[in-house]
C-alpha cells in the first residue's frame, strides 16, 4: 500500500505534502486494529556489549511490532534488556553496545517508505532526522534528563528548531500550545522557567512536552513514572493516554511495574535475560499467562486482595535457618515481650526554616511534622505511607535521634520501662543506638564500596566494642546465614553483589547489634519485584524468628499493606489516617487516603484505574481537602478522631492558642 | 537591582578582605628581625663608615622605620600620620624602594603592565589550547589521539617550566638565530610605542607564554577531560542526542557547559598562581615582570616594594574571585535562583 508514494515523498516537497496529508487521514480512519501495517517491526534483534568479563548478549532474538495508536508494554526486571532494546531503536547505544543481528523496520506514516534503522549509521543525517522528530523518547529520571542550565522553553523548542527549522517565535508559540496541553497553568512563564524550579511531576510533563512537540509517530517511554509518587504517576499515565488518543502515535512503554502495564498497555512483551518470554495482547497475558517466568512474576507482586496469611512467592525464596535465627536472637539482649509498646511517638512537631526570595528574602517556615502520634508494638510492623515531602524521612530521623523535634516526645521501651529518647545520655544512649537500627532505600550508596562485606558487618560490633575478633567473625558468619548469603561472600566487596543481595547485606548490618526496632526506609523501592518479594518475606520471617519490630516507611501502598499490622498515612507532616491493616485500605475514610488508593495501578484487569477521575490532583494539598478535613495553616489544625475502634482520621479544628502544644525543649 | 545589591555587598567584603590581607602581608614581611636599613647600618658600621651610617639612620627616621610595627603598618596604608603626613596606599603613595633608591611606582610601574599582559596572554593560551584537546580527548576516550594527548599532558605536567625555558632559549637561538629573551628587541627599549615595537613584543611573548602556560594547559586538559567524561554519561546528554541534535552542538550546549563551572570558579586563583609560579621563567628569560622584582624585594626586606607587589597580587585575586562569581551566576541559573521558591 505504500509503494505508490515511496518515490514521491523523496522528490519535490509539494506533492510529498499532499501524500502526507492523505496518508495521515487514512491512518486515523483505520481505527488502529492490529490488522493495519505495523509502524515499527523489530525482527530477531540482537545486541552485544563488550564488558570487562567478555561479550555479553544483552538482547537476543527479540521480535515485536508496534502499531499506530496502540501501546506496547515491555515488562522485565533490571538487566532484562528492555532499555537496551529501546536505545537500539534510536541507535543511542553506548559505545560498548553493538547491534549484531536483526532489523528494525520503521514505516513513517508521513511517507518515505520503510527504513531499516539497523542499517543506518547512528551518526548519519538520516538517523538524526528520525530522532526527536519521528521517534521520541522520555526517560525515568526527569531531573537528570533535563539540563539544569537551560530553560524549559529552550530545551523543549530545540527539537522543533532542529527539525522543522521554524523561527524562535513560532517555536515558542508551539511550545506554549504543548505546555498548555500537558497541563502547565502558565505556559508563557514555563518558557523561562528552569527545570530545578519544578517538582518531579512537572518536570516529567516538561519532558513529555519536549518529546511530543514534533508530533512523533512513536513515543518510547522508559520507566516514565518510576521516580514519581502514585498520584503523580496516575496523572502522567493519564496524560500519555490522552495524548496518544489525540495524535494516534504508537507508544512503547518500558516498565517493571505490572500494575502500570495492566492499566496502559494494549499489547505486552515480557523480557527476561535479553529474550522475549511471552508476547500477546493484554487480556491474554494477564488472564492466561503461559510462561512460568511471567506466572512467577505475577505471584511476586503484592496486591490488596491478599489474605491475612497469604505469602508472596518470590522467584528465589530465602529460607531462614532455624539454628542461625536462634543464635542471632540470643546475642546480647532479651527480646521485648510481644504486644508491649516499644516506640511511642507523642505530639512530635518539627518546623524547618528555608531561606527564600533571593538574597534578602524573608525566611519561610515549613512544618515538616505537625503533632505526630505513633505507637509501635513489639513484634509488629507499623507501616508509614506518604508521598515525597510528606515528612516520612524527618520522622525517622527524629526517632533515630538524628534530629531534635521542636516539641513532643519519643519514648523507647526495651522491656525495662519507657524512657524519653531525647533525655538519654552516656551508656543509655549507646544502648538506644544499638536497639534501633536502619535499613536504607538505596542498596548501592548505603554500602561503602571500599569495605569488604566482613568489614561492613563487623563495623557495628567494633564500634560498640562487642566480642573478640573471633567472636565477631562467628557473628558475621551467623548474620550472613541469617539473610541467606554464602559464607564466601565475606571477603568480597559490595559491587560484586546484585541489588537484592546488597539489600540483604544492609539488613544483616542492621541485625548485627541485635536491635529491637528496625526502621526500614523504602527498603525495596530500588529493587525488582521478584527481589522485592524475597526481601519482604525475609523481613517477615526474621520478625517471626527474632521478634523484631519494624517501622516500615514506603510510598508503595500494596507493599505496606503486605507488611504492616497498623498503617498510618502521612501528608505534609500530618498523619491523616491511621488504622489496622485490615480496615485502612478496605474502608478508607480520609479523602487523601482515598485519592492515594484510587491512584495505585493494580495488576488486575478487573480493577483498572479510572483515568477520567484523576484530573486536577490537588489532593496532596491539605488546603484543598473538602470540609471537615480542610487544613489551612494558621487557621485550622488536625485532630485525630476515632471513627471506629483503632481507626482514626484527622479532622480540622480551629486553631486556638491554648490548645497549641507548648514547646517542650528548644531545638538543639 | 538584586545584582547591584549583590555587587555592593561583595565590594564591601572585598575591601575588608584586602585590609586583612594587607595586615597579614605587613606582619609577614616584618617577621624577620630588622629591616633593610638597619641591616645596611650594621654593615656600614662594621665597615667603619659612620657618615654613611648616620645617613641611613636619618633615612630610618624619614620613613618611620623606628616606630612600632603597628604604626608603621598604619602609615604604610595611609591611615596614620607619618613623617610626611597622611601618605600611604590609600592616598596613592606606594612608598619608597630602598634597594632601587626610587619610588616604588617608578620601580614596578612598567613591570605591572607587562606582567598583566603576559599573564592574561597565558590564561587565554591555556584555555584556547586545552579546551579543544580536552573535548577531543573526552569524546574519543581510549583512542590513539586520547593517549597522545594524555602523554603530552603528563610530559607537560612533569617538565619544570624553567628547564623548558632554558632549552627553548638555547635551541631557538642555535637553530634559528632568534633571541627570545627580554620583552622586546633591545633596540626598541625606551622607544615610543610603534607598530614595529608592538610586533616585537608580540613575537617575544610567544615563548614565555608557551613556557609558563604549558603545565597549566596540561593540567586543564586532564581535568576538563575527566569532567567531560562524567558529564557525557549523564542522562541529559542522551536526551539531547535523542532530540536529533548533531554531536558537536549537543556536546557544547550541554555537557561542556556543565563541565565549565569549576574552571570559571578557578579564574580568581589563576592569576596569583601564575605570577608566583612564573618567577623562575621570568628570571631565565629575563622578562621584566614583577615576579623577579618581588623575589629580590623579599630577600632584601625592601618592605614597601614587597608589600606593594603582594597587595597588587591580592587585589588581582579578590577582583578575579568577584569576576568568577559574577560569571558563574551568569552561566549557571542554579546559582542565580538558588533561593527562589519552587
Amino acid at each position: 500500500m505504500r509503494d505508490g508514494h515511496e518515490n514521491s515523498s523523496t522528490g519535490s516537497s509539494a506533492p510529498a505534502l499532499l501524500v502526507r496529508t492523505a496518508d495521515h487521514e487514512r491512518d486515523r480512519g483505520s481505527e488502529m486494529t492490529p490488522n493495519t501495517e505495523p509502524l515499527v517491526s523489530i525482527r530477531d534483534l540482537a545486541v552485544d556489549f563488550t564488558a570487562d568479563a567478555g561479550l555479553v548478549h544483552a538482547v537476543r532474538g527479540v521480535s515485536f511490532d508496534l502499531y499506530p495508536g496502540r501501546t506496547l508494554a515491555v515488562v522485565g526486571e533490571s538487566g532484562s534488556g528492555k532499555s537496551v532494546t529501546a536505545n537500539a531503536m534510536l541507535r543511542l547505544l553506548p559505545k560498548r553496545g553493538r547491534i549484531v543481528n536483526g532489523s528494525i523496520m520503521f514505516r513513517d506514516p508521513l511517507g518515505g517508505g520503510p527504513v531499516d534503522i539497523v542499517k543506518l549509521d547512528p551518526d548519519s543525517e538520516k538517523m538524526r532526522q528520525l530522532r526527536g522528530a519521528r521517534l521520541a523518547m522520555i526517560f525515568q529520571e526527569p531531573m537528570t534528563s533535563l539540563s539544569p542550565l537551560h530553560t524549559v522553553g529552550d530545551q523543549v523548542t530545540e527539537a522543533l528548531r532542529i527539525h522543522d527549522g521554524v523561527s524562535q517565535e513560532d517555536a515558542e508559540a508551539r511550545a506554549m500550545a504543548v505546555f498548555e496541553r500537558v497541563g502547565f497553568r502558565d505556559p508563557k512563564g514555563m518558557l523561562t522557567t528552569y527545570p530545578f524550579e519544578l517538582s518531579g511531576g512537572m518536570r516529567q510533563r516538561a519532558m513529555i512536552a519536549m518529546a511530543l512537540i514534533c508530533r512523533p509517530a512513536l513515543l518510547i517511554a522508559d520507566e516514565p513514572t518510576t521516580a514519581l509518587d502514585v498520584t503523580t504517576q496516575a496523572q502522567i499515565l493519564a496524560l500519555i493516554k490522552e495524548l496518544q488518543a489525540e495524535t494516534q502515535m504508537a507508544v512503547l512503554l518500558i516498565t517493571h511495574d505490572l500494575g502500570v502495564v495492566a492499566n496502559m498497555a494494549d499489547d505486552v512483551v515480557v523480557m527476561y535475560r535479553g529474550q522475549v518470554m511471552e508476547r500477546g495482547e493484554r487480556e491474554d497475558i494477564f488472564r492466561r499467562p503461559q510462561h512460568p517466568y511471567l506466572v512467577a512474576l505475577m505471584r511476586a507482586v503484592p496486591h490488596f486482595d491478599m489474605k491475612q496469611d497469604e505469602r508472596l512467592t518470590p522467584l528465589r525464596e530465602i529460607k531462614i535457618d532455624a539454628a542461625a535465627a536462634a543464635a542471632a536472637a540470643h546475642c546480647g539482649r532479651d527480646p521485648v515481650p510481644a504486644g508491649r509498646t516499644v516506640l511511642d511517638v507523642t505530639g512530635v512537631s518539627k518546623t524547618f526554616t528555608l531561606r527564600s526570595g533571593g538574597l534578602f528574602g524573608t525566611p519561610q517556615r515549613i512544618a515538616a511534622l505537625s503533632n505526630v502520634n505513633l505507637t509501635l508494638r513489639a513484634g509488629e510492623t507499623l507501616g508509614l505511607v506518604g508521598e515525597s515531602g510528606s515528612g516520612k524521612t524527618t520522622l525517622s530521623k527524629v526517632i533515630m535521634r538524628a534530629m531534635a523535634p521542636d516539641c513532643g516526645t519519643v519514648c523507647f521501651d526495651d522491656g525495662t520501662g519507657a524512657r524519653d529518647v531525647f533525655k538519654l545520655k552516656g551508656s543509655d544512649l549507646k544502648d538506644y543506638r544499638r536497639a534501633v537500627q536502619f535499613v536504607f532505600q538505596d542498596p548501592f550508596s548505603s554500602l561503602d564500596p571500599r569495605m569488604t562485606v566482613y568489614d561492613i558487618l563487623a563495623e557495628p560490633l567494633r564500634i560498640h566494642r562487642i566480642g573478640s575478633e573471633d567472636q565477631r567473625f562467628q557473628r558475621v558468619k551467623d548474620l550472613l546465614e541469617l539473610v541467606g548469603l554464602d559464607q564466601r561472600s565475606m571477603r568480597r566487596y559490595p559491587h560484586s553483589f546484585s541489588g537484592g543481595q546488597r539489600q540483604r547485606i544492609g539488613l544483616a548490618r542492621a541485625l548485627a547489634l541485635n536491635p529491637a526496632v528496625i526502621l526500614c526506609d523504602e527498603p525495596t523501592s530500588a529493587l525488582d519485584v521478584s527481589v522485592q518479594a524475597q526481601i519482604l518475606n525475609l523481613l517477615k520471617d526474621l520478625q517471626t524468628a527474632i521478634g523484631l519490630s519494624y517501622l516500615f516507611v514506603s510510598h508503595n501502598l500494596a507493599v505496606v499493606d503486605y507488611m504492616a499490622n497498623d498503617i498510618a498515612v502521612m501528608c505534609r507532616g500530618v498523619i491523616v489516617e491511621q488504622a489496622p491493616r485490615e480496615t485502612l485500605f478496605r474502608s478508607p475514610k480520609h479523602p487523601y487516603t482515598q485519592a492515594l488508593l484510587a491512584a495505585v495501578p493494580s495488576p488486575d484487569l478487573d480493577h483498572l484505574l479510572d483515568f477520567s477521575r484523576l484530573t486536577g490532583g490537588g489532593f496532596s494539598n491539605p488546603a484543598d481537602w473538602p470540609e471537615p478535613f480542610r487544613l489551612v495553616p494558621g487557621e485550622t489544625r488536625p485532630e485525630m478522631v476515632e471513627v471506629e475502634p483503632d481507626h482514626r482520621i484527622a479532622l480540622a479544628r480551629p486553631c486556638d492558642a491554648v490548645a497549641q502544644p507548648e514547646p517542650l525543649r528548644a531545638a538543639s | 537591582m538584586a545584582i547591584a545589591l549583590y555587587i555592593l555587598r561583595r565590594a564591601v567584603t572585598m575591601l575588608l578582605t584586602l585590609v586583612a590581607i594587607s595586615a597579614l602581608v605587613f606582619v609577614v614581611i616584618k617577621l624577620p628581625p630588622g629591616d633593610y636599613l638597619s641591616n645596611q647600618i650594621a654593615e656600614l658600621r662594621s665597615q667603619g663608615d659612620p657618615a654613611a651610617a648616620a645617613k641611613a639612620e636619618f633615612l630610618r627616621a624619614q620613613y618611620g622605620l623606628d616606630r612600632p610595627v603597628w604604626e608603621q603598618y598604619l602609615i604604610w596604608i595611609g591611615a596614620w600620620s607619618g613623617p610626611n603626613g597622611f601618605s600611604g596606599l590609600l592616598q596613592g603613595d606606594w612608598g619608597w624602594s630602598f634597594e632601587f633608591q626610587r619610588p616604588v611606582n617608578e620601580v614596578v610601574g612598567g613591570a605591572l603592565g607587562l606582567t598583566l599582559l603576559v599573564n592574561v596572554a597565558v590564561v587565554i593560551f591555556v584555555h584556547v589550547i586545552a579546551i579543544p584537546i580536552a573535548i577531543y580527548s573526552a569524546t574519543r576516550q581510549y583512542s590513539w589521539g586520547d593517549y597522545a594527548a594524555t602523554l603530552l599532558g603528563y610530559i607537560g605536567l612533569a617538565t619544570p617550566n624553567f628547564l623548558l625555558a632554558l632549552i627553548l632559549l638555547f635551541y631557538l637561538n642555535r637553530w634559528f638565530g632568534i633571541s627570545i629573551g627580554g620583552m622586546m628587541d633591545a633596540r626598541y627599549d625606551g622607544e615610543p610605542m610603534s607598530m614595529a615595537k608592538l610586533g616585537s613584543i608580540g613575537s617575544h611573548l610567544i615563548a614565555p607564554v608557551v613556557v609558563i602556560g604549558l603545565s597549566g594547559t596540561a593540567a586543564m586538559i586532564r581535568r576538563m577531560r575527566a569532567n567531560l567524561l562524567d558529564e557525557l554519561q549523564k542522562q541529559y546528554t542522551i536526551t539531547a542526542k535523542a532530540k536529533g541534535m548533531r554531536p558537536m552542538p549537543a556536546l557544547i550546549k550541554y555537557p561542556f557547559r556543565m563541565a565549565l563551572n569549576p574552571f570559571v570558579a578557578d579564574i580568581g586563583n589563576l592569576l596569583p598562581h601564575l605570577i608566583s609560579g612564573s618567577v623562575l621563567v621570568s628570571l631565565v628569560l629575563s622578562l621584566p615582570t614583577v615576579g623577579p622584582v618581588l623575589l629580590q624585594a623579599l630577600k632584601q626586606q625592601d618592605q614597601f616594594l614587597a608589600g606593594f607587589i603582594l597587595m597588587f597580587v591580592a587585589v588581582l585575586t579578590v577582583v578575579g574571585m568577584l569576576l568568577s562569581d559574577l560569571l558563574l551566576a551568569t552561566i549557571d541559573p542554579r546559582i542565580r535562583f538558588g533561593g527562589r521558591k519552587r
